[in-house]
């Protein structure tokens, strides 16, 4: 399994409330949930989103509130995986839950810059920064996850089983 | 090796001898909790589930709290949602507007979460009921779907930082100082992914409010939960509130912690988180030395500080006073026995004649819901946890985060003040 795009790059703590503001919590449709992502910290995020992109960030990325709308509003935009130094653990347990990838990775994430190009590999959990002509070495993702990923879900994986 | 607190709770749930730090556990569960805006996606996730129904009607908890009353058709959806499924599933504990509350004052208040509890909620600051000796953490809507349909739930236990407090508190210092100054110590991912365990001689006195409000905020450290010893008072509080039996764990002797923080309570001073996290501290006499910072709005609520404790502090400061004018100062009771219990001693009173407003149990603007949201540029001293970007409204808005006597202080001066001060 692979992903490969375009990085969107942030900082430090990016938290649940500016990737999904709760003024748009009256909804739980993805795609309406999708149409906000980011919204708070990068206005732009939605118009430039291409499905395939990819979101990397430095430490504690998704602190704050345990709303699964920010995983499943980051999914439904396109996103194929974030890359951060660390994760906060609800949003990495809504994460795998919901089938979106996520991998913690410091050196990648120091060695990716905005509108980078992008490739991962799941099985090995080699990421790749084609532009640079770099790559780092993610923990690779175990088989249930990877089928919790292909079940787009966690609820879907355990109904396959 | 000995084991903490949190994982004696966790070994016991998963029915083991013993845990260590890292490893993956499966726990039985005495309760699990949504509210209105995480459970309508659990109950969609639920309904994809090939599931019969709940596991136990009685240990599944759902407080519409957030949007409530309905702000707008899709809040009301959502609560519809909610309302039909505990229908449906005759949930015991669901409540529905005039007997709701914010949900972490709400369940202790019931008596539904005890001491050795293990306790999932989708929402973060479930974490609350540490302060019970309790394991509670907080989680999404698909750990909350799996928890009610199986009653169980995976765990990796978590190793442990441990807090000593000692001495007594400083005059005017509430639970809020203390976990905002320790917030402040370690930062926002400074307990990432660890329990919070909180011993030594100031526990005795710290009331259960105090508790409580340092609890809820482990979140807002990184932490997976925040707990408790059981003494005297929480053994009092439960006798008060509960009929259900409870278990009381005690860390090993020799339990390993990943790093230890002495805080001496009598040589804390009011400190405020500046915008745009919670680890942004100031002491209040760093504030003075700065410019006066003028705010637009005071609020006096939420899951952290919205119980009788503060709405007490707050009464006393405002007692006599009027708030600056052009403040808006909104008062929001925790739970319906509050309201009613701070109606009986006058406190509401005390709340209207001073200038503020008191508002039914809601999150509200805590989240940016409604009941007071902000405007361009508006800057907010409140009693809530958490100050990121646009919480409370507009993205260029400021939200400070202070225990509720700086608070009820700062709406009667218009700038961010310490107790001392009005």
């Amino acid at each position: 399994m692979n992903a490969k795009g375009i990085v969107f790059k942030y900082g430090d703590n990016v938290d649940t409330d500016v990737i999904i503001p709760a003024r748009y919590l009256n909804s739980s449709d993805p795609a309406e949930l999708a149409a906000h992502c980011m919204e708070d910290i990068d206005r732009d995020f939605v118009k430039k989103v291409k499905k395939g992109d990819i979101i990397v960030a430095d430490k504690n990325f998704g602190c704050g509130s345990s709303r699964e709308h920010a995983p499943i509003a980051i999914k439904a935009a396109g996103v194929s995986c974030v890359i951060a130094e660390t994760f906060a653990r609800i949003f990495y347990r809504n994460a795998i839950n919901i089938g979106l990838p996520i991998i913690e990775c410091p050196e990648a994430s120091r060695g990716i810059e905005a509108g980078d190009e992008v490739e991962i590999n799941f099985d090995t959990g080699v990421i790749t920064n084609v532009t640079k002509g770099t790559s780092f070495q993610g923990q690779a993702f175990p088989e249930f996850m990877q089928k919790i990923i292909a079940s787009e879900g966690l609820i879907n994986y355990i109904n396959n089983k | 090796m000995g084991m903490t607190m949190t994982q004696k709770i966790l070994a016991e749930a998963a029915g083991l001898e013993k845990v260590e730090a890292g490893q993956l556990i499966e726990a039985n569960l005495d309760l699990v909790l949504g509210n209105d805006i995480t459970s309508p996606v659990a109950i969609k996730e639920m309904e994809k589930f090939n599931a019969k129904g709940v596991f136990d009607k009685d240990k599944i908890a759902l407080v519409p709290d957030h949007f409530v009353p309905n702000k707008d058709i899709k809040s009301a959806e959502h609560c519809k949602c909610v309302r039909e499924f505990a229908r449906r599933n005759e949930i015991t504990n669901y409540f529905e507007v005039g007997e709701m509350g914010i949900e972490h004052a709400l369940l202790p208040e019931k008596g539904l979460t005890v001491a050795g509890d293990v306790i999932i909620g989708a929402d973060s600051h479930t974490c609350t009921y540490g302060a019970l000796g309790a394991f509670s953490t907080g989680v999404g809507s698909t750990d909350m779907a799996a928890g009610m349909a199986t009653g169980k739930a995976w765990f990796k236990v978590p190793g442990a930082i441990r807090f000593v407090l000692t001495g007594k508190k400083a005059p005017h210092i509430s639970g809020k100082d203390i976990i905002l100054h320790i917030i402040g110590m370690i930062g926002v991912d400074g307990a990432l992914y660890k329990s919070m365990e909180f011993v030594g001689d100031g526990i005795a006195d710290l009331t259960m409010d105090d508790r409580f409000t340092i609890a809820n905020m482990a979140i807002e450290a990184g932490g997976k939960n925040g707990i408790f010893p059981v003494d005297d008072l929480a053994k009092a509080y439960m006798a008060e509130h509960s009929t259900r039996s409870y278990k009381i764990f005690e860390a090993d002797e020799d339990a390993v912690y990943d790093a230890e923080y002495v805080i001496d309570l009598s040589a804390l001073r009011p400190t405020v988180a500046f915008p745009h996290l919670p680890e942004n501290t100031h002491t209040i006499d760093e504030i003075k030395a700065m410019d006066p910072i003028k705010i637009d709005q005071v609020v006096i609520g939420s899951c952290t500080n919205g119980r009788l404790d503060d709405l007490r502090i707050a009464a006393k400061i405002l007692e006599g006073k009027h708030v600056a004018k052009g403040m808006r100062c909104i008062v929001i009771p925790a739970t319906q026995a509050i309201y009613l219990q701070a109606m009986e001693e006058g406190l509401l009173k005390i709340f209207l004649q001073a200038g503020a407003i008191v508002s039914t149990p809601t999150c509200g603007p805590c989240l940016g819901g409604y009941m007071g949201i902000l405007a361009e540029g508006e800057r907010c001293v409140s009693t809530t946890n958490r100050n990121f970007v646009g919480r409370m409204g507009h993205i260029t808005s400021e939200i400070y985060l202070a225990s509720p006597a700086v608070a009820a202080a700062s709406a009667i001066t218009g700038i961010i003040s310490g107790p001392e001060e009005v």
